[in-house]
């Protein structure tokens, strides 16, 4: 919601300063985003008296004026407006002025004749649309008084953030009785310059039909609770005055013609949104608010043909649908610079229904943000008088017979009864009774009754459709006494009984062990192109850039990884613990998982000097080993088995949960391979390890070469060993090298490993450990066809 | 220790020397006293065999309490020489040359706001719950009090789930929750009050990538349901929470707002620490910062679980670990927390570069 500074002040009756008035807004509830200021600073214009006009020898749309600015000299000014008269007050631009859209004013020849300084319009002042003429003052200041001691400071414009249960704040009254009650002053309705209309009787009240000025009105719909309406005859349709033109402007909104400014006038003051139409277009002549008709469309006033929703609520003439109730008036029936008649319709429409129509037509206007946070039913006949003399001031004419207010169903403005004891048990602090009673009677809620049985009835005004339960005034009463005044002292709580989510805890614990490895932690976006065939699909993603949601981690990481090679960094190691999703099928909700994954590539570790340019780089290897310790991390029990070209860990059942390997990725020629990996993050319960007593007694060391076959996995070869050995004291099998090439027999490798070997009870000998040694040798070349280099 | 028998004299003398020995000459000292042959030490040593009982009571002590003393003089001078040595190597070693670094993982920016987070309400008896990102309508907007079709709606633009899984079969419209507030209803269907939780996660909403917006966020919520919990209380965890996350001084402010679950519903504001408090263009020249959502758990969200609003009453709060981080490291795009740079992450994460 706009909001002008001078109409608010128009209400409170007293100067406001927008810092002030936002910052009081925003302790209320409706913070202002923005101040924008209105309009040029008038300080480099003042008020000069034409003196002297005559015809331009060389045009015949000049005029040269003589100008007195009040200096003593008196300037000759060429001048194409033709409201100039002699005698006139107008705007005066003085030689060296700076407009508001940078021109310089100079000394200069126009078709022959010195010009001396410029003759503003309001246009040019920065002070609305109006270039028709100049901008003529009605004042008695003196030739050389400053514009802005005329016409005031620039007005000042606020950006109020409104929520949605507010649609009071949405007129300016409303946050002038906000203002008010902040600033304890009282606030009224500003004045119509020049009022005429007074005279005019309230509207008839009728049922759901009636007559209005010739025009049949009925409402068959019940989405329309209420319609009040006039047709006024013998308008003159045209510019509006300037102090309506300045209002609108003020709260953001151009000026069209005096008719429409009048429904956008009480609008943006009373948060009612109203509708002209021209009424001698009405078919029947009739005005009919009801259902819309199946496949019925029509032109709205942007010339954009619409198909109505099936059941919206329409305005329709005897013949055709000329509104979507709430949303948009029809092209056809629109006021133009032609019409004379108007029918002005005021109404109340459920907020629902104006919503869905305005959803399904995809057209959100000033009137539907108004209508679907509901307008004031009850509150519409004041609006609707208030349009009718304004129209009768600006815009001529006469009420053809009386005015009419139909309802079809009569209802009241809610009453609400509330407990005292129920605003302490929620704000935890008594508040005084008559405090209580100040902060609703501030809202504009009228309080029924004293508390005698605990209860307070509390009629909420019509204004305020939130307000529909004890709650809400509860609410109401914390706000208006202020935030601020509530205490802020820590009370005795009892702590959660709740344990932790193991997830967290898990994700906590996977986290803290990446990190320990040199990893990055990323947030990728879980929305992603493109995923496997279980990957869900979004029904209105913003784009196919999201339109899945991801099935795996690593994808998204090697993107990420192209995006730093693009960024010429080529030392790249990240990883992230989230959500990846699996569709489940047969309509239910997808499977949702805690996955980790990981890519590394470039260097294995910073580049130092001593390495002398040489530069190791993460391999498959490192890869393992992070994978390794991501397992343990995330998938305790999980065992990780080679499958191809790459590792897959599996849980104990088999079941694969990971794996390890190369990623692909458009590697740029400079840069080294990427690997990475990913397992499923598993809850559970994490003992503490045990202690295991440390040895007592040294252990013995062998290394053997022994000679491998080529395709022979070396895992194979250490189970052995590790098995063969637990009786000979063998503690442990370490690979220590592998050498492939000359001096080999064909078909083998070399690896060496180193046996550790230790007894819990006693030193071994070197007999001992020779002796373990030399049947170790036998199973291998027995079991296994390996036997040592040297041998 | 006194070796005042007069033959000993020369050797007391030469163990009084040994400290200043140099390097070169300590070796052939140490043979001529201790040498397993020939040392002077080991001779008078070996000939106590041949003195009589008397005399070897005399000299035995004092012999074996000289050769520990040799023994020990040697090894400190030994280890003395040794570590001058390696001063002396040490100095011709350029010590201003770069050191060998090893790569430091890093936290995510938002990780680490999260986790302080989450400890601060830890203390404060909390505990972590957590729930599913696909949720349904009944939980993500109906349980939590947004009457259907209604403008509240417009500040949840929601991205539904489509085709074979979107729910269409059983009539359950599947969405990915756009607040971790479901999961408050989670908690409260799973047992009794008292609730204290905390809940961090992914929340999804229909919102375009721009420097100050993203299609996914997280979000860390709190919820506190007890008997006889008010607005003191509310006002004071968060106050208690933002003097511990920003600090002792911090101003704080709570200010009216809406949101349909909470009513009272509020904003807290704290202090903006750029401008202390004068206004800048980061706080819009107010000097306050918003820093998150709260109010008292609307009655209708507890009737909706089956609680008496009239016995039981609570306070829930909402914040945003992205932009306290943004506002936190001096962030100018949102989207710089959704990247994997690495010299934006070791830069905020204090790692390796
Ligand atoms: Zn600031």
């Amino acid at each position: 919601m706009k909001a002008s500074r001078r109409w608010l002040e128009a209400f409170l009756r007293q100067p406001l300063d927008p810092a002030d008035v936002a910052a009081r807004l925003g302790m209320l509830g409706a913070p202002v985003d923005a101040i924008e200021q209105v309009g040029a600073d008038l300080g480099a214009f003042v008020v000069a008296q034409v003196t002297d006009v005559r015809p331009h020898p060389n045009a015949d749309k000049l005029r040269v004026t003589t100008v007195d600015d009040g200096s003593g000299t008196l300037w000759t000014v060429v001048c194409g407006a033709p409201n100039v008269v002699a005698g006139g007050k107008y705007p005066f631009a003085r030689l060296g002025t700076t407009m508001p859209d940078g021109l310089l004013i100079e000394r200069r020849k126009l078709r022959g004749e010195a010009s001396e300084g410029m003759l503003c319009s309001a246009r040019e002042l920065g002070l609305g649309q109006d270039h028709d003429g100049l901008l003529a003052l009605t004042t008695d200041a003196a030739p050389g008084t400053p514009m802005a001691d005329v016409l005031g400071a620039p007005d000042h414009r606020f950006e109020v953030d409104v929520t949605p249960n507010r649609p009071d704040l949405l007129g300016h009254k409303g946050i002038a009785r906000e203002l008010a009650l902040s600033l304890r002053v009282p606030f009224r309705l500003p004045a119509i310059p020049g009022e005429v209309g007074l005279d005019v009787p309230p509207p008839h009240r009728a049922g759901d039909e009636a007559t209005v000025g010739g025009v049949r009105l009925a409402i068959t719909d019940r989405g329309c609770a209420r319609f009040l309406a006039a047709v006024i005859r013998g308008v003159t349709v045209g510019p509006s005055p300037a102090w309506l033109v300045e209002r609108l402007q003020g709260a953001g909104l151009r000026s069209i013609n005096n008719v429409v400014d009048v429904t956008n006038y009480v609008m943006l003051e009373l948060n009612q949104p109203m509708h002209a139409y021209d009424a001698g277009t009405l078919r029947g002549p009739a005005v009919l608010a009801r259902t819309a008709r199946d496949g019925e469309s029509l032109v709205t006033l942007d010339g954009v043909t619409r198909t109505i929703p099936a059941g919206a609520l329409v305005i329709a003439d005897a013949e055709r649908a000329i509104g979507i109730a709430g949303v948009m008036g029809g092209h056809d029936t629109e006021v133009s610079a032609t019409t004379t008649d108007v029918f002005l319709e005021c109404a109340w429409f459920d907020p629902s229904r104006v919503r869905a129509a305005r959803r399904a037509v995809g057209l959100s206007t000033d009137a539907s943000h108004r209508f679907e946070r509901g307008t004031d039913r009850w509150g519409a006949s004041d609006a609707f008088q208030r349009a009718v003399r304004l129209l009768l001031t600006v815009a001529g004419g006469t009420v053809d017979g009386q005015t009419v207010d139909c309802v079809p169903v009569a209802a009241n403005p809610p009453r609400i009864f509330l407990r005292p004891a129920r605003v302490a048990q929620v704000l935890g602090l008594d508040l005084a009774w008559t405090e209580i009673e100040r902060c609703l009677v501030g809202i504009g809620a009228t309080v029924v009754s004293k508390p005698d049985d605990g209860r307070i009835a509390v009629d909420v005004p019509g204004w305020r459709p939130d307000l529909l339960s004890e709650i809400d005034l509860v609410e109401e009463i914390a706000r208006v006494h202020g935030y601020d005044e509530i205490p802020t002292e820590v009370r005795p709580f009892r702590p959660g009984a709740r344990q932790d989510d193991p997830a967290w805890n898990a994700a906590a614990h996977v986290r803290t062990g990446m990190v320990g490895l040199g990893l990055a932690e990323v947030m990728t976006l879980p929305m992603v192109a493109s995923g496997g065939p279980a990957a869900p699909h979004l029904l209105n993603p913003l784009s196919a850039e999201h339109g899945l949601l991801r099935d795996a981690i690593v994808p998204a990481l090697a993107r990420q990884v192209e995006a730093n090679w693009a960024a010429h960094t080529g030392d790249v190691r990240l990883f992230e613990v989230g959500t990846v999703f699996e569709r489940a099928g047969g309509g239910t909700r997808p499977i949702e998982r805690m996955a980790v994954g990981f890519v590394v590539t470039g260097g294995r570790r910073p580049a130092h000097w001593s390495d002398g340019g040489a530069r190791a780089a993460f391999d498959r290897w490192d890869a393992r080993g992070i994978f390794d310790r991501m397992v343990a991390l995330a998938h305790p029990g999980a065992s990780v088995q080679v499958e191809g070209d790459r590792w897959v860990a599996k849980d104990p059942a088999g079941l694969p949960v990971g794996w390890c390997g190369a990623v692909a990725a458009d590697v740029p020629a400079w840069a080294d391979q990427l690997f990475g990996g990913e397992v499923t993050v598993v809850v559970s319960t994490r003992s503490a390890p045990q202690y295991i007593p440390l040895p007592t007694y040294p252990a013995s060391v062998r290394d053997l070469a022994l000679l491998v076959g080529i395709e022979q996995p070396v895992a194979a070869i250490s189970d052995l060993l590790l098995q063969r050995g637990r009786r000979h004291a063998l503690e442990a099998v370490t690979v220590v090298d592998e050498y492939r090439g000359a001096g080999l027999p064909e078909g083998r490798r070399s690896v060496a490993v180193r046996l550790t070997f230790r007894a819990p009870d006693r030193t071994l000998t070197d007999a001992d450990v020779d002796q373990a040694i030399g049947r170790l040798r036998t199973s291998l070349e027995r079991e296994l066809d390996v036997t040592l280099r040297s041998s | 220790m006194s070796y005042e028998h007069p033959s000993l004299a020369p050797l007391a003398a030469r163990l009084a020397a040994v400290p200043t020995l140099p390097a070169d000459a300590l070796d052939a000292e140490e043979i001529a006293v201790m040498g397993r042959k020939q040392g002077e030490l080991t001779l008078l040593l070996k000939s106590l065999a041949t003195l009589s009982i008397e005399e070897k009571r005399a000299m035995g002590g004092a012999l074996n309490q000289l050769k520990q003393a040799f023994d020990a003089a040697f090894a400190a001078r030994r280890a003395e020489l040794a570590a001058t040595a390696a001063a002396v190597e040490a100095r011709q070693v350029d010590l201003t040359m770069p050191a060998r670094q090893s790569w430091t993982g890093t936290r995510h920016p938002v990780t680490l706001v999260v986790d302080e987070i989450v400890e601060i309400f830890r203390g404060l008896g909390f505990t972590v719950a957590l729930g599913p990102e696909v949720e349904t309508d009944a939980l993500n907007f109906t349980m939590l009090n947004f009457p259907p079709d209604h403008p509240a709606m417009d500040m949840h633009d929601t991205l539904y789930l489509g085709g074979e899984g979107g729910g269409g079969q059983v009539g359950e419209r599947l969405l990915l929750r756009t607040h971790t507030s479901p999961v408050q209803i989670r908690v409260m269907q799973d047992g009794p009050p008292p609730y204290r939780v905390v809940i961090p996660g992914m929340v999804y909403r229909n919102d375009a990538f721009d420097p100050s917006h993203a299609p996914a966020f997280s979000q860390i919520e709190g919820l506190a349901v007890d008997e006889g919990i008010t607005f003191v209380d509310l006002k004071a965890t968060l106050t208690h929470f933002a003097r511990r996350f920003l600090g002792p001084d911090t101003r704080v402010r709570f200010r009216p707002s809406f949101f349909p679950f909470t009513e009272p519903s509020a904003e807290m504001d704290v202090g903006c620490r750029l401008c202390d408090g004068a206004g800048c263009p980061a706080c819009k020249g107010t000097g306050w910062m918003e820093i998150l959502g709260c109010g008292m758990v609307h009655e209708q969200v507890l009737r909706n679980v089956g609680l008496d609003p009239e016995r039981w009453t609570g306070f829930a709060f909402g914040m945003g670990p992205q932009r306290i981080a943004m506002q936190r490291y001096g962030l100018p795009d949102i989207r710089l927390l959704y990247g994997g740079d690495m010299r934006f992450l070791t830069q905020v994460g204090g790692g390796t570069p």
